[in-house]
């Protein structure tokens, strides 16, 4: 009842994340510099694209359940930023291994978009300790519904100035992705696609478990029956 | 307004009569000093080191403070007579902003002499117009971030441990700008022009969490 067309998607999402490596293998052409070790930017840039969108579309849940007060905001405002801290996870490790291999160190300063992230992933680290420390269930969704809302507003702040405190930042190996060349730029596309997907089917995922594990609880309370809820900050 | 100025006078007259923040922020600045001065074993500091040094213990002072802004409120039930009261919530917000605004000059007042004194080098130029205008906009924008975290992190069983948590990263443009404006007012062969770009970045962040946290406020108190 809630995992409709959950299935399609599933496999939709593999099939275009198996072709998006395929073509980042075998179609686009090799780095001339970086050789073979070029190819984790077709994981690490997408990855880190949808990761920061789910954090704005966190934030987006957040207003909205914050101007109709519908705990089911929450819930999905919850459910994206989680989301996007794992996959936030994802990029700090392939940034660090693709630094090592490009400059020889495992973290560097003077990159602004890798410190930026780190510094937006530090923040929304909190989101959960945040929700654990308030019992309120009403009041937990309120809060983490303002702290997405300013952390969503402090992310595009937060690169601006990291962005402009390193001005001479070594000449960016890869620019924009209008910089690449046809055949990369298709294969990073399409990697930006699958990676889309793949945040949309683990969304869907997280999301019928949580209203199915609701909806098991409804039921049992109404047979009455003791409900023993986990301990977890996740909405109820 | 008449609102604000109350509750104002309130945190100020609460602030003289336990003197809980103020002190313990300006003995906490000037405790780091000398931590700084042992542990980075120099008896002066100059350029971006100053700045850096400046502005980790006026964030960490003024975390201090931000902790405590709300903390009477709440164990002595004043917030529900402020909740039950028939005003603003925002100007609840705005008089607890400007309160923290009060006590971060108080703690600048005492902090930024004694780092002269501690610790700035004879060599380094300071430019006083310009640090000013920097520890202007920059209490601006710890005071309107800080009084937001504290409103967050104040209803929480781990009240002390999430307003760091919380404050630290959403201050750091604060910092990167401050840190970066003021280094060159220090730099050794005498103060150097003060880049303006840095003010604008802090000005930008003023406004921003300022609108933000008036947005926002209200949400945090509806009980």
């Amino acid at each position: 009842m809630y995992g409709k067309g959950l299935r399609p998607l599933a496999i939709v999402t593999c099939v275009v994340l198996t072709g998006a490596f395929a073509l980042a293998f075998f179609y686009a052409p090799m780095d001339a510099d970086q050789g073979l070790m070029q190819k984790i930017f077709y994981v690490h840039v997408p990855m880190a694209i949808v990761s920061l969108l789910g954090f704005v579309l966190g934030a987006v849940f957040a207003i909205q359940h914050l101007r109709t007060g519908d705990r089911r905001h929450d819930l999905r405002s919850y459910v994206a930023i989680h989301l996007s801290l794992i996959l936030g996870v994802g990029v700090l490790v392939t940034g660090s291994i693709w630094a090592r291999a490009a400059w020889g160190h495992w973290f560097v300063w003077d990159e602004p978009t890798l410190v930026s992230f780190l510094i937006v992933f530090l923040l929304y680290c909190c989101y959960q300790p945040l929700r654990f420390a308030i019992e309120d269930p009403d009041r937990q969704a309120r809060y983490a519904s303002v702290f997405a809302i300013t952390a969503g507003a402090f992310v595009p702040l937060n690169f601006l100035a990291v962005r402009l405190a390193q001005q001479y930042a070594h000449p960016r190996v890869l620019g924009s992705s209008d910089a690449l060349p046809p055949k990369m730029r298709l294969a990073f596309l399409v990697s930006l696609l699958g990676m889309a997907l793949l945040y949309t089917t683990l969304y869907r995922f997280e999301m019928t478990a949580k209203n199915t594990r609701l909806r098991v609880h409804s039921l049992k309370r109404r047979l009455g029956g003791d409900v023993v809820l986990g301990r977890s900050a996740a909405p109820r | 307004m008449s609102a604000v100025k109350a509750l104002l006078r309130k945190e100020l007259r609460l602030e003289l009569r336990t003197f809980e923040a103020i002190p313990a922020m300006t003995l906490f600045s000037i405790i780091t000093f000398v931590v700084f001065h042992f542990a980075l074993q120099q008896d002066t500091v100059e350029g971006s080191l100053a700045s850096g040094v400046l502005w980790v213990t006026l964030l960490f002072a003024s975390m201090l403070g931000t902790n405590r802004l709300f903390v009477a409120d709440t164990e002595d039930g004043a917030m529900d007579g402020l909740l039950l009261a028939p005003i603003d919530r925002t100007a609840l917000y705005v008089a607890k902003a400007i309160a923290f605004l009060t006590f971060l000059t108080a703690l600048e007042i005492v902090a930024v002499p004694a780092f002269y004194l501690l610790l700035l080098g004879p060599a380094a130029g300071d430019a006083i117009p310009g640090l000013l205008a920097i520890l202007a906009l920059a209490n601006l924008g710890i005071a309107a971030a800080g009084t937001l975290v504290a409103g967050l992190a104040t209803q929480t069983r781990s009240r002390d441990l999430l307003v760091p948590l919380l404050g630290l990263p959403l201050l750091l443009p604060v910092i990167i700008a401050a840190s970066k404006a003021t280094a060159p007012l220090f730099a050794a062969g005498g103060a150097e022009a003060l880049p303006g770009r840095w003010l604008a970045v802090l000005g930008l962040y003023d406004l921003v969490f300022g609108l933000l946290a008036l947005a926002v406020f209200d949400f945090l108190l509806e009980d």
